[in-house]
């Protein structure tokens, strides 16, 4: 391969999997700025997410075949069933502490995440799944790389997300709520916004994006297992403090340069892929020393 | 759940009794002498169970410097336990240094490493901390995984044991003894240090950060000093770890590791001494004692985390807030 080849190699993976990124730093950064809660699960439902399709997937393919009919009604069945375990996890876990110290709430996130990761531990033994479908390895071949149709249609799954989380956040009633309460809580709780509602909204809707992007990472690398949350978790937070951590543009913005820097850097001499995941960390700590509130966060100083 | 109530009313009661000053030394002496007399009598199964005991204990004091007296949350105290043992480990095994010199080295990466990743991460809201922690554990785990110098996935082996007193160390009562004095030493540490300015200054930071601040207390010094002790007592426990096993590999520093460490300090009492050594008690004897919950052990763990948080936050044995 060309140096060339190489490079748009590598852009296609970047772009793919920091859209993965994206999609996992939105739930991140939107519980962030409505309840200032880092939320450690996060990329353990990303993991629920990619067995919850799996599992309907096995359901319907039956039917339906493990096209993309059978991947889009798993996908949708997924976002649904985690969204509300999501809202379920805040109800339980979160709701009776907001008001308590924060070390309280950020030690009940871990648990929800060991809880998580390990009841799927126990359920599949600890093994692989085979995430199987019908998906071919057509596409349209640039030199000697080849864009298949599965990745074109990840790309615009996400982006379609995305676009239609923005316009949920900017055009309904329910998005503005949220961004008033991420302002001001006690305001609007005096304005009539239901606040317990629209956090759990806000779980529902970070969950539901998880789900979809766990359940796509299923599609594309063809196995899941129960560790395969933890990893995703820290770089999703990673594109999330890239971007601004509280900013939705910003976390989609984050996940793709998170990608793209990962994709490139693991061609980089000195940084085999072995060392990928400690790339991405010092980035993230290289950040947190020069630019802590990221591209498009905002710059107040915020403490405990 | 009214049962569970009462119980704690009754432990409640227990501890207030303690409170008496008179009592209390009798109980420690007690303790202590119990402590000593064991190897006497107990087998080599109940030894080993008690030396990683006083392991963990001396762990969990580390990280309850951290959570308990300056209230920020380290999720990859592993990371500096590794950090310890590796030290020790290569510089005993590779280089043929002798044990004792290899603790200041620990010491000194340790520390380091907690200020690299305190330094930056103190500065802004405590929850970066959180997940800085998280990832630097998994981080440092890759490292020692993809190194040459570190043994890779296989690890280290064949770390010299050290002689004291012309006792060569290699039974189990020597580490048990040899850990003990380690637990006596990091109770009396953080003893002082809660009793100091130091500590005095955590506890009103874990209060109220900003109050603390208007009355001249440098915030994020003060918790980079919490954070690097905590990360030095974990190196230290490493070093011991590493003459112990005389083998470590990277999968001993998972991320359940520092789970479990966080969980012993929160079940026990955030913050208190005898509550931080009764959590750490009951994380080594639980998985003895129900050997059957085996591989779900840490979905209990998870949920038990949760529930305390909810219902009992300040743990099994409370730090008595004046």
């Amino acid at each position: 391969m060309s140096l060339q080849e190489i490079i748009l190699q590598q852009l296609i993976n970047g772009i793919l999997i920091g859209s993965f990124y994206s999609l996992v730093a939105l739930g991140y950064t939107m519980v962030y700025g409505i309840i200032k809660l880092l939320n450690f699960a996060h990329g353990d439902i990303y993991m629920v997410g990619a067995f919850v399709g799996f599992v309907v997937l096995g359901l319907v393919s039956g039917i339906l075949g493990a096209g993309w009919a059978g991947i889009i009604i798993s996908m949708l069945a997924s976002m649904l069933i985690v969204g509300l375990l999501g809202v379920g996890i805040q109800r339980v876990a979160y709701r009776p502490l907001l008001k308590a110290p924060r070390l309280s709430i950020l030690i009940t996130a871990v648990g929800v995440s060991l809880v998580l990761y390990n009841f799927v531990m126990v359920l599949t033994n600890g093994e692989f799944m085979a995430f199987n479908t019908d998906l071919s390895f057509a596409g349209i071949d640039l030199g000697s790389v080849r864009v298949t149709y599965t990745q074109m249609i990840l790309v615009i799954a996400t982006a379609s997300l995305m676009l239609g989380l923005h316009w949920f956040i900017n055009k309904t009633m329910y998005g503005r709520a949220m961004r008033a309460i991420a302002i001001d809580q006690d305001a609007c709780r005096l304005m009539g916004i239901n606040v317990n509602k629209t956090i759990a909204l806000t779980f529902f809707v970070g969950s539901a994006l998880a789900a979809a992007a766990g359940v796509m990472a299923g599609v594309y690398y063809g196995s899941i297992n129960f560790f395969m949350g933890f990893v995703i978790g820290l770089k999703a937070f990673t594109a999330a403090v890239i971007g601004g951590i509280g900013s939705i543009p910003g976390a989609m913005v984050g996940g793709l340069i998170l990608g793209l820097l990962e994709a490139i850097g693991t061609q980089l001499p000195m940084v085999g892929s072995e060392w990928k995941d400690v790339f991405a960390f010092v980035i993230l700590i290289l950040l947190l020393v020069f630019k802590p509130t990221g591209i498009l966060g905002k710059s107040e100083i915020e403490r405990m | 759940m009214k049962n569970l109530i009462a119980q704690t009313r009754l432990m409640d009661g227990i501890y207030k009794a303690l409170d008496n000053k008179l009592i209390r030394y009798g109980v420690y002496l007690l303790l202590v002498t119990l402590v000593i007399l064991t190897p006497l009598f107990a087998n080599n199964y109940v030894l080993e169970i008690l030396t990683n005991t006083w392991f963990y204990v001396v762990l969990c004091l580390g990280l309850n410097i951290v959570v308990g007296y300056a209230g920020l949350l380290d999720l990859g105290y592993a990371a500096f336990f590794a950090i310890g043992a590796y030290t020790t480990g290569i510089l005993s095994s590779v280089f043929g240094m002798n044990f004792w010199l290899t603790i200041p080295f620990s010491i000194v990466l340790s520390g380091i490493s907690g200020v690299v990743i305190g330094g930056p991460t103190l500065r802004l809201r405590s929850d970066y901390l959180a997940i800085v922690t998280l990832g630097f554990g998994e981080i440092t785990r890759l490292v020692v995984r993809n190194l040459s110098i570190t043994g890779g996935a296989s690890g280290l082996i064949g770390i010299n044991r050290p002689t004291v007193f012309g006792v060569y160390l290699s039974k189990i009562n020597h580490f048990y003894y040899m850990f003990f004095i380690l637990v006596l030493i990091a109770i009396f540490v953080s003893y002082r240090l809660y009793h100091s300015r130091l500590g005095r200054a955590w506890q009103y930071i874990r209060e109220d950060e900003d109050a603390a601040e208007a009355m001249g207390i440098d915030r994020v010094k003060f918790k980079l000093y919490a954070f690097v002790i905590g990360a030095i007592f974990g190196g230290v426990a490493g070093s011991f770890f590493a003459i112990k096993m005389t083998a470590i590999s990277p999968e001993t520093f998972i991320f359940t590791q520092s789970a479990m460490i966080l969980l012993a300090v929160v079940l026990g009492g955030m913050g208190k001494i005898p509550g931080v050594v009764l959590g750490a008690g009951i994380l080594v004897l639980f998985p003895e004692i129900f050997r059957a919950v085996g591989q779900s052990r840490m979905l209990l763990f998870g949920i038990v985390l949760i529930v305390i948080m909810i219902f009992r936050p300040q743990g099994i044995w409370p730090d008595r807030r004046n």
